[in-house]
């Protein structure tokens, strides 16, 4: 039973509020008819299994309605931050201690809304 | 078209005031599992106010913000969880989501005040539903209904963590349930249609202990 | 009924029990007598009941050994009717009450002469770790008679035949501190993290609060140690933000600080929970807490010495012995010796001579034990014989002797000759365990303190072990470390720390312990008699030994292969010595075989409390639509959908029976195709779609077009998942040119609605438009068939019923029956139909006018099996049972309904020209009809092309739905064939598990009206 900040609702929430949604960052290709057979099928079935930092999707079903990115490991269960949908995490595998925070970047918005 | 004019969005007021009669989302709950009437020793209250105006506002909190103070007379709550009432404690609105917002009104109003939004944010993207006939705002009232909220929601309803003013949407049992804090002694819920019997039977069995009774 | 008998081991005086109180309770048939504050333990032991279980595996007599959580032995069964039956209640945990009825767990035909304690004496040395595995195993088919017979004499006590009387229910709770355990370092982290502010709960498994404090030798600020429990719990109590909860058992440490407590509120009452003011009340409660720092006071469970005959009642740990003394009055025997490895156990000698009895000798495992107890005993006059372990305890249903000799514990070996001693009572301590249960089941691995000779819990943020549980056993450190503990969570929780000074506690010096585990015996592990590891479940040294000879060297696997550690006992008393015991035989090193891990539940937790209320009628929310009354008052048969209750079908009286559902749906099907029908369609979802992008929106998420749908207009849609399959289908209407009303199937409303926000919010959030669930807000009612149109002209004035100007597909909105209404003309029976839709307050009242104006025109209920008939009929799909996730609209048929020159790649366009969805071959819906008209196809029936093929057969598809037409006067099917489209009038066969084959044509979808004139009319 996890304990998860929803970034919109600015609180600690219990897991039953919410439900995971798999893997975040996930960006549907922006020209799906000039993509590959292999590309669309890597972006509709292939998911990662990390052991250690993963990032997933989170939506706060029973409250806000809003959907979230979640770092989570997978190992401790630890929840390393939750961030909005637009923005990049700061713990990533390269970076398990955390990077500075970066301002968000305006370009990388629109990909970053699930990239 | 017959009887429909083109426009972009179609409002309709689904209340009548002919003389039809009407049923709140518990009076089968009332039929089938009664309503013990409140005595000396019932430490919690639960009242139904049926038939209010419930209206969702989605939007920008930057948009909607200077409709509601000029319709309603109040200013949005623009903090998550928050939760404002008019000065007879009539009115509330009540934030759900960053774009989302719950207006609760006398039953009847709802429709002029769509309308009366609706002019006053003209061209702006907003959305308004009405809701009313899709649930019911139930209210708890006692020393004990704290702890009868404790058996029921997960939510910390502890008054360091829930003080008045307050507004949430949680889990309730194994439905879900927005809950608020109008005062210091009286707790909301506003439950959906579907559900009002099942949170009706669970509070009357969870407010047992309590001797719960119900003021209809 | 035997007369009571006499509390013959119990003090004249001490203890904490209220003599004024007597209790009469039961004990295996016999009665007997106890006090007000006596466990039934206790007062087993005050009347002399020696026996109290037969062991698991080897039927031997047991005793009780401890006074708490740890005790392996005491299992019993509680409850005097069959419903209040409790099983593996521990005997040391249950508080006694008047009337109490208590059986042992173990035992057939009883405990005082068991049939199976002598299989287990003769076979004893044939019963070998594994034996249950190696001797059951064949033949298979024999198991069932076996375990029949195992079970009557090893069972773990029985679940109750009936119905459980008593309610249960659940506590979510929030607190900045959880305490775990209210003992010397529990009370004091409570005081010092409440006295800062912070939200505080303690939680303490016993009747009373207080832990070792309660049975202690030590003076606290120069007064006996319970007067500080008394004025601090009074404090604590007087604390608004401090919640006290005794009997209450921290059985689970789940994710991120959520612990779940056991509370039991009246299982010292009764056996079943007794009213209070007249009301119901919970038997037991389990709090939900969700805990900002938690801080564990769990204390340490004594070891004992694992030597021969160290399970004859009379072998108790030195620890229980004190308490036992000191707190409930009672001596458990006579002649007491003493076995141990450090000086806290000498106070179980101190305390046996100070209630008057004798001690005949301490044997301490240390050459030169010099501690003050140690001389305190000596001054005593009692006898302590150094560089000695009992090897040996004599008696068979009770201790009658102890053989002592001096042992080399590095060598693992007796080294002079054995001294027997009477004796009928033997207490043994190894020194100490730490309660590191709760800590491991966080997942963090114990570490091994070989100056603590125990394992303590790694460090887990926000958690800290405090006093025993950190193997700090002085009681002076044991408050400091506890008022550190507290403080420190206080203020990670936020809090300001605030100064508590802990009581002053004279220093005592006590000499170093020494590690001893199993006692060497002159004889090697395998061939002396049994020295017990885990009594529970009757694991021994020797069987640690064989599992290691056999080649099991991971502690996991020694535990799994022996039992070590299992089912309610969780390895609280022999754990650490198994492993100790593993590592002797395998040449390593304690923390080099490591420890296993312990896992929920601490103790065991009732089913009751786990389902707390959510059972019965609560089980699961009911949803009901705004007329259910009236379809309850018409005797509706009603079925579930997702959580909804619709209408199943509407049985009427005829000639004095009820109609079966054969009947009434042939019934209803008749009236809808002849007459008029109505079904309550409220449950269908409903979501109000605003904003200037929302026609775009609906055309990327739907496969068909949206861009010239009209207002007043109804589509159909058809949506699919990314990967090109049919998931939901359903109608949207246009309200205004930037407002529609989207419907979705009854199951798949909250699906749908999180489907179109998931876009939304992460793929499309330049699109403006905003969905809002209108589901509850309608109340819907589709009045279908011939008639349909002048039942509406009856009950309407103000919409134009007129068939040109209110077309199929059309929407219009006045006032039916008086009440404001939408209605839409769709169809989902293929006959004339309008669907109304009125606020839910409102639709009794409309429902019954619709009923006033409807008896002349035949008006029927019809409920969702004729519904299905009649769609059926129809080949209208219904989403998740004729499509399963690997169904393209393209596999239905549906080419009308994809748009794929629309100039978004809407979903699931992509995935239909991938090869697999476009490959020939694939999965068909067609009509089957069956060649004898009168069989009806069972659903998920497969299909095969040669019923003569030799098995398996080649599966060429599956029937997805099969109804009897009273129309048609046929069985009609729906299924999907591969390549069926191309397949039409083909024969397919069905073989069913009976060995009957069915053989069916292949068939349009459309059994009915196929060109559709009947819903235009």
């Amino acid at each position: 039973m996890f304990y998860i900040h929803c970034p919109y609702c600015g609180e600690h929430r219990e897991e039953e509020e919410f439900h995971p949604k798999g893997q975040a960052h996930i960006a549907r290709p922006q020209e799906p008819e000039s993509c590959s057979d292999e590309a669309w099928g890597d972006y509709l079935f292939f998911r990662d299994n990390p052991r250690g930092i993963h990032h997933e999707l989170w939506v706060h079903a029973v409250g806000c309605r809003k959907f979230f990115n979640i770092t989570r490991h997978t190992v401790s269960y630890a929840i390393l931050e939750t961030y909005k949908m637009g923005e990049q995490p700061t713990f990533t595998a390269e970076n398990p201690e955390g990077r500075p925070s970066v301002a968000a970047d305006p370009a990388s918005l629109r990909e970053g809304v699930r990239a | 078209m017959s009887n429909l004019a083109v426009e972009t969005v179609r409002t309709f007021d689904t209340r009548t005031e002919a003389n039809t009669p009407v049923e709140s989302p518990l009076a089968y709950s009332y039929r089938r599992s009664g309503a013990p009437a409140p005595g000396a020793d019932s430490r919690v209250v639960l009242r139904e106010r049926p038939f209010m105006g419930h209206l969702v506002l989605r939007g920008g909190a930057i948009v909607l913000d200077d409709a509601v103070r000029e319709v309603l007379g109040v200013s949005l709550p623009g903090e998550p969880q928050g939760l404002t009432l008019d000065a007879e404690g009539q009115r509330s609105i009540q934030w759900i989501s960053p774009d989302e917002w719950l207006v609760i009104v006398p039953g009847g109003e709802e429709f002029e005040l769509e309308k009366r939004l609706r002019a006053a944010l003209g061209d702006a993207h907003f959305a308004i539903s009405n809701i009313g006939g899709g649930q019911t705002l139930i209210e708890l009232e006692g020393e004990a209904a704290h702890e009868l909220l404790m058996k029921s929601v997960v939510y910390d309803v502890h008054p360091s963590h829930f003080p008045v003013g307050k507004g949430v949407t949680t889990l309730f049992a194994k439905t879900s349930v927005v809950l608020r804090r109008p005062s210091e002694s009286r707790w909301e819920l506003i439950v959906r249609r579907s559900f009002a019997d099942y949170t009706y039977r669970w509070l009357l069995d969870a407010g047992e202990e309590y001797a719960i009774g119900v003021e209809r | 009924m035997s007369q009571p008998r006499q509390q013959a081991n119990r003090l004249a005086q001490g203890g904490r029990i209220d003599r004024s109180r007597r209790l009469s309770f039961s004990f295996n048939g016999q009665t007997y007598q106890g006090h007000a504050g006596d466990t039934l333990a206790s007062a087993l032991l005050a009347n002399g009941v020696d026996i109290v279980n037969r062991s698991f595996k080897y039927s031997r007599a047991r005793g009780i050994v401890a006074a708490g959580a740890e005790e392996p032995n005491a299992l019993v069964q509680l409850g005097d009717g069959e419903a209040a039956q409790v099983p593996n209640v521990r005997a040391t945990q249950q508080a006694l009450y008047d009337g109490l009825s208590a059986r042992s767990t173990n035992g057939w035909p009883n405990v005082q002469r068991d049939l199976m304690g002598l299989v287990g004496k003769l076979s004893g040395s044939f019963m070998p770790p594994g034996f249950y595995y190696k001797t059951f195993m064949a033949p298979a088919s024999m198991w069932l008679t076996y375990e029949k017979y195992i079970r009557k004499s090893a069972g773990l006590g029985r679940s109750p035949m009936e119905g459980d009387p008593d309610i249960y229910d659940h506590l979510h709770q929030h607190c900045d501190v959880l305490v775990v355990g209210a003992g010397p370092a529990g009370l004091a982290a409570a005081l010092a993290a409440a006295r800062s502010g912070a939200r505080v709960i303690v939680a303490d498994e016993q009747e009373e609060m207080g832990g070792s404090l309660l049975d202690s030798r030590e003076l606290l600020d120069d007064r006996p140690a319970d007067q500080w429990v008394a004025e601090t719990l009074e404090a604590l109590s007087a604390m608004d933000n401090v919640t006290l909860l005794s009997r209450t058992t921290a059985n689970g440490y789940h994710d991120h600080h959520f612990v779940t407590l056991h509370e039991r509120r009246t299982e010292h009452l009764a056996d079943t929970a007794p009213r209070k003011e007249g009301r119901r009340q919970v038997r037991s409660r389990l709090h939900r807490v969700r805990a900002g720092r938690v801080v564990l006071a769990t204390g340490a469970h004594e070891r004992p010495l694992v030597y021969a005959g160290n399970d004859v009642p009379g072998n108790l740990l030195a620890g229980a012995v004190s308490t036992y003394i000191r707190r409930y009055g009672v001596v458990p025997g006579q002649r007491l010796v003493l076995s141990t490895s450090n000086d806290h156990a000498y106070r179980a000698a101190l305390d046996w001579v100070e209630a008057g009895r004798e001690v005949v000798a301490i044997a301490d495992a240390r050459a030169n034990p010099d501690g003050e107890l140690v001389a305190e005993a000596r001054v005593k006059g009692i006898r302590v014989i150094t560089g000695s372990a009992v090897v040996e305890a004599k008696g068979d249903s009770r201790v009658n002797a102890a053989r002592i000799a001096p042992i080399d514990i590095a060598g693992f070996r007796v080294v002079g000759t054995a001294e027997t001693l009477a004796c009928d009572t033997i207490a043994s301590s190894g020194g100490y365990s730490p309660v590191i249960h709760l800590a491991s089941h966080t997942g963090c691995r114990p570490t091994w303190r070989d100056d603590r000779l125990g394992f303590v819990p790694n460090t887990v943020p926000g958690v800290a072990a405090a006093g025993g549980a950190q193997a700090v056993y002085a009681t002076a450190e044991v408050l400091d470390d506890g008022v550190a503990a507290g403080r420190q969570a206080a203020v990670e929780a936020g809090f300001e720390a605030v100064s508590v000074s802990p009581p002053q506690v004279p220093a005592r010096r006590d000499g170093e312990a020494c590690a001893l585990y199993q006692v060497p015996h002159e004889k090697t592990t395998l061939r002396a008699p049994k020295q017990f590891v885990d009594l529970q479940n009757d694991v021994t040294a020797a069987g640690i030994e064989v599992a290691t000879r056999e080649g099991f060297e991971s502690i996991e696997h020694v535990k799994r292969y022996t039992a070590m550690g299992f089912g309610t006992d969780q390895g609280k008393l022999g754990n650490i010595n198994g492993m100790a015991i593993a590592a002797r035989c395998l040449g390593r090193s304690i923390p080099e075989v490591g420890t296993t891990v312990f896992r929920p539940n601490y103790t065991p937790v009732t089913f009751g409390s786990i389902v707390g209320r959510h059972c019965g009628e609560l089980f699961d929310p009911e949803r009901y639509t705004a007329m259910h009354q009236w379809h309850v008052e018409q005797g509706a048969a009603f079925e579930d959908v997702g959580q909804w209750k619709r209408p199943w079908y509407f049985p009427r009286q005829v000639d004095g029976k009820t109609e079966s559902m054969d009947e009434a749906v042939a019934r209803e099907c008749l009236a809808v195709r002849e007459k008029v029908g109505i079904l309550d369609a409220s449950t269908l979802g409903k979501i109000d779609i605003q904003g200037p992008d929302a026609r775009e929106f609906l055309g990327r998420v739907y496969t068909n077009k949206w861009a010239k749908l009209a207002p007043g207009r109804v589509r159909y849609g058809l949506m699919c998942k990314d990967d090109g399959m049919v998931f939901d289908d359903g109608t949207t209407s246009c309200l205004g040119d930037n407002h529609f009303l989207m419907t979705t199937s009854t199951g798949g409303a909250a699906t749908v609605m999180e489907w179109l926000e998931i876009w939304h919010q992460t793929e499309w959030p330049e699109l403006d438009v905003y969905f809002n669930s209108v589901t509850d807000h309608w109340a819907t009612m589709t009045v279908t068939g011939p008639e349909a149109r002048k039942l509406m002209e009856e009950v309407t004035t103000d919409i134009d019923l007129d068939r040109d100007s209110f077309k199929f597909m059309d929407w219009r909105e006045g006032k039916v029956a008086g009440v404001p209404a939408r209605v839409f003309r769709i169809s989902f029976t293929g006959e004339l139909a309008y669907e109304i839709n009125v606020q839910a307050n409102y639709a009794l009242p409309v429902w019954e006018t619709l009923f006033a104006h409807g008896n002349k025109y035949g008006l029927t209920p019809y409920g969702t099996e004729t519904m299905h008939v009649l769609r059926a009929e129809k080949g209208f799909i219904i989403a998740g049972q004729d499509t399963d996730g690997s169904v393209t609209p393209e596999d239905l048929g549906m080419y009308w309904a994809i748009g794929y020159d629309k100039p978004f790649s809407w979903i699931g366009k992509r995935a239909l020209t991938r090869p697999d969805s476009a490959r020939a071959g694939r999965k068909q819906l067609v009509g089957l009809k069956p060649r004898d008209s009168q069989v009806v196809l069972e659903e998920g029936a497969p299909i095969v092309l040669d019923p003569n093929h030799a098995i398996p057969m080649p599966m060429e598809g599956h029937v997805t739905s099969s109804y009897y037409s009273p129309t048609l006067a046929s069985g009609f099917a729906l299924a999907v064939v591969k390549g069926g489209q191309q397949k039409m009038g083909e024969s397919v066969y069905l073989p069913m598990a009976d060995g009957q084959v069915h053989e069916a044509e292949i068939v349009s979808t459309i059994f009915l009206d196929p060109k559709g004139e009947r819903q235009h009319v």
